[in-house]
């Protein structure tokens, strides 16, 4: 009985016991569905999100740019069809034996290889590695030949810019490359931005990104834990950069650069009521298309060291004394100020006896002197003596104060280039402020033929060319067209307004500003006086472009030669008298032209630039010569595309 | 008369057909089903290789089971100790002649299946002890001549796992033991002690253990210490299961198993993916037919006559549940990642063996219930 009593103890024991272990598997468990409770109700979101994170990976597809287009919406920069080879990393078991194969197949030198290991890198296990963008067709149907036996190669068919007028648009349109860490802190290129995508580098590629850019697809893959794309969830297609249409005249371009061939220089051309630049051509050029998939270092080293600089867009960047094109802007300003009749005379006696000022010796650039000279004839000719003496009593001040209304000293074209000079109109705060001297009233004598501390770039000179031409009217120069502004109706209004009165309101001997399309001028006898002195120089005998004249009324242009120079003429060099060729290149003076056409009724300014050319009537009076007859044979198209009269194809 | 009976032993086959507990068989084949197509789903939704493997190990270890059944439950008392002795033997064999696999020696490679002792031994110290403390008066318990007895009994097997290395089944052998011991009625003195003194002394157990389970025992406390390292299972196990939701993705549709982002969905993370395609109502659905099952076995002890069958019945509850929690609360990041299958679902011959073989024994308990075992 005992053994009995203790076994039914013995049982309550195990049974308490089993009771106590139950209850602590029941709060076990209770905890454990308080934690799925936790997981799968309250935090659901947070994992839901985590798990399409995990599931969902994304690829940007890249745009195509936008075209560019010049005025007659020809195409300046389109995207062309390329062959490409991508490598998909992840179906790639062997990337030593394909990276050989495709070596051979296509080609490639130590150098490249090296690069694209370097390159995979950088690259994540399902990236696409580009091995090439830009085969010829002979690699890429090789490649296709032998895809059976290169894994994870795929022949892709992109498209890449391409500007099929290379040299002849380089300065204004630009180029693009591969993106910098620098371009990726634009906003524009940072917020838009692909791997692989090419951004614009200079010119209008660089400036206009935001419009040319465009908008990246997204195509969302569902992945696996290794990355493998399992299923295409969706696709937001890319969209192509918007078209930047260009005032530019692709043929008078392509002809100005044909004229600057084997020279350094500049020719600018510009619509003088509308301000649209028709061409803007600069001498060296270079291929814009070898940027695209990378240069390469010979192509390179040969545009950088080029002594004629290439890579200088001289008509806007490059920074040259206005020398006598100058002129006509010191008469207008002598005779808006009032400061000396027209009609009076000074007389011009040759090298032997120089103007002096403070024993200073300042020379006439014609050795037997130009005799007695009134205002219109020291144009015509180009007389230094007469306007030695115009600028001493005019000051340095009242000349830079019209200089830079008429748009010497500042942009042209805003922050359109980023490497555009605003070149220097000096004045004696200016001195004061940047070089801590007083002024000396012999700078203000050489001032007035254009030399000393002034600088103007060739579209400057252009843009004041056209700015006296259009009757001494303010105008917008621009490259893009500007669709917002009635051009008919601003050319009307100017061509109207010919009031000679000063108007009470403004006093445009001040230091005002000017709104756009608006009067310049004081008087516009004025005007019309420096306007009839630049016809003389080229129609008239003894002036110094006669040489370059057109008797046809069509083509008859007005001008101004200059001959700027790039050191101290010596005594020395007087006695010499070398002609141009007899002078060290580097030495040679700058040959300068500005002229405006047609005379009867103006519509385009022109500057021309030839660095080292020698003497203005000689080097480029020729040369604005011929292309203005070429801008005014396409006038008519131009006016009545424009005008929206004709369309081309 | 009925013990007359019973001491005889003659139970007609009828009688045997009557006292089967038919609502455990049925728990069983629900979560064997349930096992099946969770598995077939690892695949995603192929039927292949381990979805063949699992329903032939199914059908051949339920059979087993159901054979097993009708073995005398003193047949099973009469051998505990034999039990014992052959889960120890081949335990050492494992230690000269067993196969290995990602770093760790645990099976003997028996052609037809890879066997793996240490699961074995989990039900071979339960009946073991079931055995030990059938026999001792309750007043002799509390003594320590008969408490390090057992004590040595539980540390072999588990020293001899741990150098495989295999923290997690260590763990559980030593947890049935325990249990086991604590059934008995040992004083409860001795468990706050030995807790404490654990406690204590862990700073020391874990400079003992191998650095990769150091680095999951670090990990457990902060999974983001090494997030495709160390702390990938977990947070990715988190991610499938919070994502699941209330009702899951769907059968077939868990994304983060399917997509691999899983490791080892088919054995110890089974019930991630399963929580992640069917969410909290399918997870919450699963542990009630567990805590079913604990329960009918608890049952089976309640309606038992002998110490040795109420013993084994509630240490084998018991030791079902340690495997379900820790398998659980180890995919919610509640524990360290230690290697525990959850039982019957998780892909596994050796584990569904074991599992198979104490259900066996549990139903031989109920079926011989009334049988009472001489303590001699």
């Amino acid at each position: 009985m005992l053994n009995r009593g203790r076994n039914i103890e013995k049982g309550r024991v195990i049974t308490r016991r089993m009771f106590i272990l139950a209850a602590a598997k029941i709060l076990l468990f209770a905890g454990i569905s308080s934690r799925l409770y936790n997981l799968q109700i309250s935090d659901r979101e947070k994992y839901e999100i985590l798990s399409d994170k995990n599931r969902i990976r994304e690829w940007k597809t890249p745009p195509q740019r936008g075209i560019i287009l010049d005025n007659f919406n020809k195409v300046l920069a389109s995207n062309d069809r390329v062959f490409q080879l991508h490598l998909i990393l992840d179906e790639i078991n062997d990337f030593d034996a394909t990276i050989f194969k495709i070596k051979n197949l296509i080609g490639l030198d130590q150098f490249q290889v090296k690069k694209l290991y370097k390159k995979k890198e950088r690259l994540k296990p399902w990236d696409t590695l580009v091995v090439s963008d830009n085969l010829t067709w002979e690699q890429f149907s090789k490649i296709n030949l032998y895809l059976h036996e290169l894994e994870g190669a795929k022949p892709v068919l992109s498209t890449s810019r391409f500007y099929p007028y290379a040299n002849d648009l380089v300065h204004i349109v630009g180029y693009v490359g591969d993106a910098s860490p620098k371009d990726l802190e634009k906003p524009e290129i940072k917020e838009n931005f692909v791997p692989g995508l090419k951004v614009g580098k200079y010119g209008i590629e660089n400036s206009q990104e935001k419009m040319l850019i465009g908008n990246y697809g997204i195509k969302r893959y569902e992945v696996n834990a290794s990355g493998k794309r399992i299923s295409q969830i969706d696709y937001i297609k890319e969209r192509q950069g918007q078209k930047v249409n260009l005032t530019i005249d692709i043929e008078i371009q392509k002809y100005a650069q044909e004229l600057l061939k084997g020279k350094a220089g500049s020719i600018c051309a510009m619509d003088i009521y509308t301000g649209e630049v028709v061409a803007m051509a600069s001498s060296p050029t270079y291929d814009p298309n070898k940027f695209t998939h990378g240069i390469n270092q010979k192509d390179w080293q040969e545009i950088r060291n080029n002594p004629l600089k290439p890579l200088i867009n001289k008509s806007i960047a490059g920074l040259y004394s206005p020398g006598s094109t100058f002129k006509p802007l010191v008469a207008l300003a002598a005779l808006e100020y009032g400061i000396l009749d027209p009609n009076k005379t000074i007389r011009c006696k040759g090298h032997k006896h120089p103007y002096e000022l403070y024993g200073v010796k300042y020379h006439c650039w014609k050795k037997e002197g130009h005799g007695y000279m009134k205002l219109r004839n020291a144009i015509k000719q180009s007389c230094d003596i007469y306007f030695y003496e115009m600028a001493r009593l005019l000051g340095v001040d009242k000349l830079s104060i019209i200089a830079k209304r008429y748009g010497l000293g500042t942009n042209v074209l805003g922050d359109l280039y980023n490497d555009e000079k605003k070149g220097l109109v000096p004045d004696t705060k200016w001195k004061r402020r940047a070089l801590e001297q007083s002024w000396y009233l012999g700078e203000t004598v050489i001032n007035g033929i254009g030399q000393g501390y002034i600088q103007t770039t060739p579209l400057q000179l252009c843009l004041m060319t056209a700015q006296i031409a259009n009757g001494g009217y303010k105008i917008k120069p621009h490259i893009i067209k500007d669709e917002s502004i009635n051009y008919k109706d601003v050319i009307n209004k100017i061509k109207l307004d010919q009031s000679n009165f000063p108007l009470h309101e403004r006093n445009y001997l001040d230091d005002i500003n000017v709104e756009y399309y608006q009067r310049m001028y004081h008087k516009k006898s004025n005007i019309n006086f420096v306007l009839d002195a630049m016809f003389g120089s080229t129609n008239e005998q003894y002036g110094t472009s006669y040489k370059s004249r057109y008797d046809d009324p069509k083509y008859q242009f007005a001008g101004k030669t200059g001959t700027s120079q790039v050191r101290r003429i010596t005594d020395l060099d007087r006695e010499l008298d070398l002609d141009t060729e007899q002078i060290e290149y580097k030495k040679r003076d700058h040959a300068l032209y500005i002229a405006f056409a047609p005379y009867k009724d103006p519509r385009y300014a022109i500057s021309v630039i030839i660095e080292h050319g020698g003497s203005g009537s000689k080097a480029a009076a020729p040369i604005a010569s011929k292309l203005i007859k070429r801008i005014i044979d396409r006038h008519k198209l131009r006016e009545q595309f424009n005008n929206g009269n004709i369309s081309l194809a | 008369m009925l013990r007359e009976r019973i001491q005889a032993s003659n139970y007609s086959f009828l009688d045997k057909l009557r006292s089967i507990d038919y609502l455990l068989i049925l728990l069983i084949i629900a979560i064997g089903s349930i096992s099946v197509f969770a598995i077939y789903s690892t695949e995603g939704g192929k039927f292949s290789f381990y979805t063949k493997n699992h329903i032939i190990r199914l059908t051949v270890f339920f059979s087993l089971f159901l054979v097993l059944s009708f073995v005398r439950v003193s047949t099973w008392y009469k051998n505990a100790y034999l039990f014992y002795i052959v889960g120890l033997t081949l335990l050492i064999t494992v230690l000269f002649f067993g196969i290995s696999a990602s770093g760790a020696t645990r099976w003997i490679n028996l052609y037809f299946l890879n066997l793996q002792p240490s699961e074995l031994m989990k039900i071979a110290v339960i009946i073991c002890f079931a055995r030990y403390y059938h026999r001792i008066q309750s007043s002799d318990i509390q003594s320590y001549k008969f408490l390090i007895q057992p004590i040595i009994l539980l540390i072999i097997p588990c020293y001899l796992v741990i150098q495989q290395p295999d923290l997690g089944t260590s763990i559980l052998i030593a947890g049935s033991g325990i249990a086991i011991i604590w059934l008995a009625g040992l004083n409860i003195k001795y468990f706050v002690y030995s807790g404490l003194l654990l406690l204590v002394s862990l700073p020391f157990v874990i400079s003992l253990l191998k650095p990769y389970q150091k680095s999951r025992i670090l990990t457990f406390f902060n999974p983001d210490r090494d997030p495709l390292g160390a702390g990938y299972q977990i947070i990715q196990s988190k991610i499938a299961i919070g994502s699941g939701g209330f009702f899951g993705k769907g059968y077939l549709k868990g994304t983060q198993s399917y997509l691999e982002f899983l490791p080892e969905k088919h054995t110890d993370f089974i019930f991630t993916l399963f929580s992640e395609e069917f969410g909290f109502l399918g997870s919450i659905i699963l542990l009630l037919l567990y805590i079913l099952l604990i329960y009918r076995i608890i049952n089976v002890g309640l309606v038992s006559r002998s110490f040795f069958a109420k013993l084994y019945c509630f240490g084998f509850a018991t030791a079902i549940f340690l495997y379900v929690f820790v398998n659980i609360a180890m995919v919610l990041g509640m524990l360290p990642i230690v290697g525990a299958p959850l039982p019957i679902m998780s892909y596994g011959g050796s584990s569904l063996l074991s599992i198979m073989l104490g259900l066996s024994i549990v139903m031989s308990c109920k079926i011989y219930n009334q049988e009472q075992i001489s303590v001699y």
